[in-house]
C-alpha cells in the first residue's frame, strides 16, 4: 500500500481583509432625477464625466445612438466574463467613417477595456456595418460605454448600466493547470458561410490568464502580478483590420468578435503581445465563396 | 506527526445575528455512518447556511467528519450531534473541496485537534478565492458568524491520479479510503468510501435534487462519474439532496443534465451563436428536474461554453 500524502507547512496568516475591493457599489442618497440608463445614478453620471476627462479631455462627446449601440447583459451571469457588443450601421452618405472604438467599463480600476483601431480596405468608405465584441470584467455596478471617432474627428458615444461586481478580483481559472498550458494558443471561428466581398464577422480567442493584478492570493499574501494582453493586431490578405490596445478588464482568454470584408482568398493573421513582451501569433487561410 | 495549522484570523465590524446552538438532526443511513441533510437553498441568515450534506462515520476507536458546513454554528451543530453519540476522539476532518459550505464549520472542531484532510489542490483554489468567501461569509449569515469562522490550512493532503488514495484507520480495521480527483465539480474534489459499509461520500461530485453547479471541469466531470460508477459502493452520501441514495444509479439525474448541458452549448456553437444565447437556451429542457435551476444554470451554461470554445 502506498499512500500520498503531502504535508504542508504553511505558516499561520493573520489577515485584515482590504475593504479597499469590498464595496461593491457606491450610490449616494440623492434623487436619480436624470437617470438614463436603467439603475445609474447621478454618482455613475458624475464618473462618466471624470472618465471621459482622462480619455478625451477637453473634448465634446455627441449621443451616438442613431448608429451606435452597446449591447451588454444588464445583470451578468459572471462578473469576470460580461459579453459586450459594439454594432454601428453607417449611413451610407454619411461621408466619414469610424476611425477608432474605445470601450470603457467606468468603474473599472483601469476603466480602458480596449482601443479599436479601425482600417478600411475600401479605400476610404469606411464601414459601413461594423459590430466588435469582447468579454469583459466588470468590477463594480458601473456604466459602461463605447465612443466612436470618426475619420472627420468627431466623438459619439453610447451607454449601458451593468450589474455586475468582483469581476476584477475574482479568480477566474477554474482548472490552473489547463489554462496554462495552452498559453497564448488561438483560435479563429468563422461563419459557415464567407461570402467574397461580404461583411464577415469572425471570433478570435486567445488564451492567456489576463490577469487583472487585482487577484488576492492568501498564500504568498500578495495580489497575483497584472499579467496581460497589451495589443491584438489582425490583418487580412496583408492588410490591416484592426489593433487593439488592450488591458486588465479584457476577461481570461480573450475574446474579440470583429468584422471584416474578404474579397479573395487570403490568410488572416493575428499577432498579439502581453505584459512580458511575449508574441504570439495566428495564421489562418480563409478562402471566401465568390458572390452569386 | 507534526501537523501545521494555519489559522487566519478575521476581524469584522458590524451588526449581529443570533447564533445556532443544537445538535444537527443526522440520519444514521448505514452502521456508524450518520448524515445531515441540508436544505437546497443558497445561504442565508433563515438557514444558517444549513444547505449541503454533512457526515460522520464512528469507528471503534475514532471518529471521522465529512465536511464541516457553510458557518460555524453549523459545524457546532454537526460536533453536538457527535458528541451525542460517543466520547470517542475526533480524529479526521475531511473537506471534500473549498466550497464555503463545505469548510467554514472547521473552526467547531479546533478544539478536537483532529487532522484537518484535503486535496493537494485545496489550499490554493480556497486561498485565490478566501477573500470573496469571507465577504459572502459576512452578508449572507452575519458578523457573528464571520467572525467566527477560522479557516485551517489542511494537515495532510491527498493527490489525483497518479497519487493513491489515502486509507484511515478508524480502529478494530474499520478503514476509509479518500480518494482525489483530476479536475470535475472543482479542482479539489475528495470522496470518502467507508469499505465496511460500501458507503460514498461523494461530496459535490454528486449532486440530487438540487441543480449541480460547475466550478471546475464539465467534461472532467462526466469523465470522472465512469470511475465513480465502478466504486465498490451500495449507496451514496451526495453533497447536496437526500441523506443517501441508491448507487450508482443516483449518478444519472446528474450524468443527464451535464450531457444535455454539453450537448445543447456545442450545438449552440456550431451554429454560430453566442455565449448570452447560451446563458438563455441550454439545458432549458431540464429546468423542471431540479431546483435553484433558474438560480444557476445561466452561469453554468456560461462557464462551459467559455471552456468548450477550446475544445
Amino acid at each position: 500500500m502506498s499512500t500520498t500524502v503531502k504535508r504542508l507547512t504553511v505558516t499561520v496568516a493573520a489577515l485584515v481583509l482590504s475593504c479597499g475591493i469590498a464595496s461593491a457599489q457606491s450610490i449616494s442618497p440623492k434623487e436619480s432625477s436624470a437617470a438614463k440608463q436603467g439603475d445609474a445614478k447621478p454618482d455613475d453620471y458624475e464618473r462618466w464625466d471624470a472618465v471621459r476627462e482622462v480619455y478625451f479631455p477637453g473634448r465634446t462627446i455627441e449621443d451616438g445612438s442613431a448608429f451606435l449601440s452597446l449591447d451588454a447583459p444588464y445583470r451578468a451571469q459572471d462578473a469576470a466574463l460580461v459579453p459586450v457588443t459594439v454594432k454601428a450601421a453607417l449611413p451610407a452618405d454619411a461621408g466619414w467613417s469610424i476611425k477608432t472604438l474605445t470601450l470603457l467599463i467606468d468603474g473599472n480600476p483601469v476603466p480602458l477595456a480596449g482601443k479599436f483601431h479601425l482600417y478600411d480596405e475600401t479605400a476610404g468608405a469606411g464601414h459601413r456595418n461594423l459590430s466588435i465584441g469582447t468579454r469583459v470584467r466588470v468590477n463594480e455596478y458601473t456604466l459602461i460605454h463605447a465612443v466612436a471617432e470618426t475619420t472627420d474627428g468627431r466623438l459619439f458615444s453610447a451607454e449601458r448600466y451593468v450589474k455586475a461586481a468582483g469581476g476584477c478580483s475574482a479568480p477566474a481559472m477554474k482548472n490552473p493547470e489547463q489554462a496554462m498550458a495552452r498559453l497564448g494558443k488561438m483560435k479563429l471561428n468563422l461563419p459557415q458561410s464567407v461570402p467574397a466581398g461580404g461583411d464577415v464577422t469572425a471570433q478570435l480567442l486567445v488564451s492567456h490568464p489576463n490577469h487583472s493584478g487585482m487577484q488576492f492570493d492568501q498564500i504568498s499574501r500578495t495580489y497575483v502580478p497584472p499579467y496581460f494582453i497589451r495589443s491584438i493586431k489582425v490583418s487580412y490578405a496583408g492588410q490591416p483590420v484592426m489593433d487593439v490596445e488592450t488591458d486588465i478588464s479584457l476577461s481570461e482568454d480573450p475574446s474579440l468578435h470583429f468584422t471584416f470584408t474578404p474579397k479573395a482568398a487570403g490568410d488572416l493573421k493575428a499577432e498579439v503581445v502581453d505584459s512580458k513582451d511575449q508574441t504570439y501569433t495566428g495564421d489562418w487561410q480563409v478562402t471566401p465563396q465568390p458572390a452569386s | 506527526m507534526r501537523i501545521v495549522l494555519a489559522t487566519i484570523t478575521l476581524l469584522w465590524i458590524g451588526a449581529t445575528t443570533p447564533t445556532l446552538a443544537e445538535p444537527l438532526a443526522v440520519d444514521e443511513v448505514a452502521p456508524g455512518i450518520f448524515v445531515h441533510a441540508g436544505v437546497p437553498q443558497y445561504a442565508d441568515s433563515n438557514n444558517y447556511g444549513d444547505i449541503s450534506n454533512l457526515g460522520f462515520i464512528i469507528g471503534p476507536e475514532a471518529v471521522a467528519v465529512v465536511d464541516s458546513g457553510n458557518s460555524p454554528s453549523i459545524g457546532k451543530g454537526l460536533r453536538e450531534a457527535i458528541r451525542q453519540r460517543t466520547d470517542l476522539p475526533i480524529r479526521y476532518v475531511i473537506n471534500t473541496h473549498m466550497h464555503p459550505d463545505h469548510i467554514f464549520g472547521n473552526a467547531a472542531f479546533a478544539e478536537d485537534r483532529p487532522v484537518f484532510i484535503a486535496h493537494s489542490n485545496f489550499l490554493s483554489a480556497l486561498m485565490a478565492r478566501a477573500d470573496g468567501y469571507q465577504r459572502r461569509l459576512e452578508e449572507d449569515l452575519g458578523a457573528d458568524e464571520a467572525r467566527g469562522a477560522t479557516l485551517s490550512a489542511p494537515g495532510q493532503t491527498v493527490e489525483p491520479p497518479p497519487g493513491e488514495p489515502l486509507r484511515l484507520d478508524l480502529g478494530g480495521g474499520r478503514v476509509i479510503e479518500v480518494t482525489a480527483w483530476a479536475p470535475a465539480h472543482t479542482n479539489n474534489d475528495l470522496t470518502v468510501l467507508d469499505t465496511a459499509t460500501a458507503t460514498l461520500f461523494a461530496g459535490d461530485l454528486v449532486f440530487l435534487d438540487r441543480l449541480p453547479t460547475i466550478d471546475g471541469d464539465a467534461l472532467g466531470w462526466i469523465k470522472a462519474m465512469d470511475r465513480l460508477a465502478a466504486l465498490p459502493a451500495a449507496r451514496v452520501v451526495p453533497g447536496h439532496g437526500p441523506a443517501s441514495a441508491p448507487w450508482p444509479q443516483a449518478l444519472e439525474p446528474q450524468r443527464q443534465y451535464l450531457t444535455v448541458l454539453i450537448d445543447d452549448i456545442r450545438a449552440i456553437q456550431k451554429r454560430g451563436g453566442t455565449i448570452e444565447q447560451a446563458a438563455e437556451q441550454a439545458a432549458s429542457s431540464q429546468r423542471s428536474l431540479w431546483r435553484l435551476f433558474d438560480e444557476d444554470n445561466p452561469r453554468n451554461a456560461v462557464t462551459v461554453f467559455a471552456a468548450l470554445e477550446w475544445e
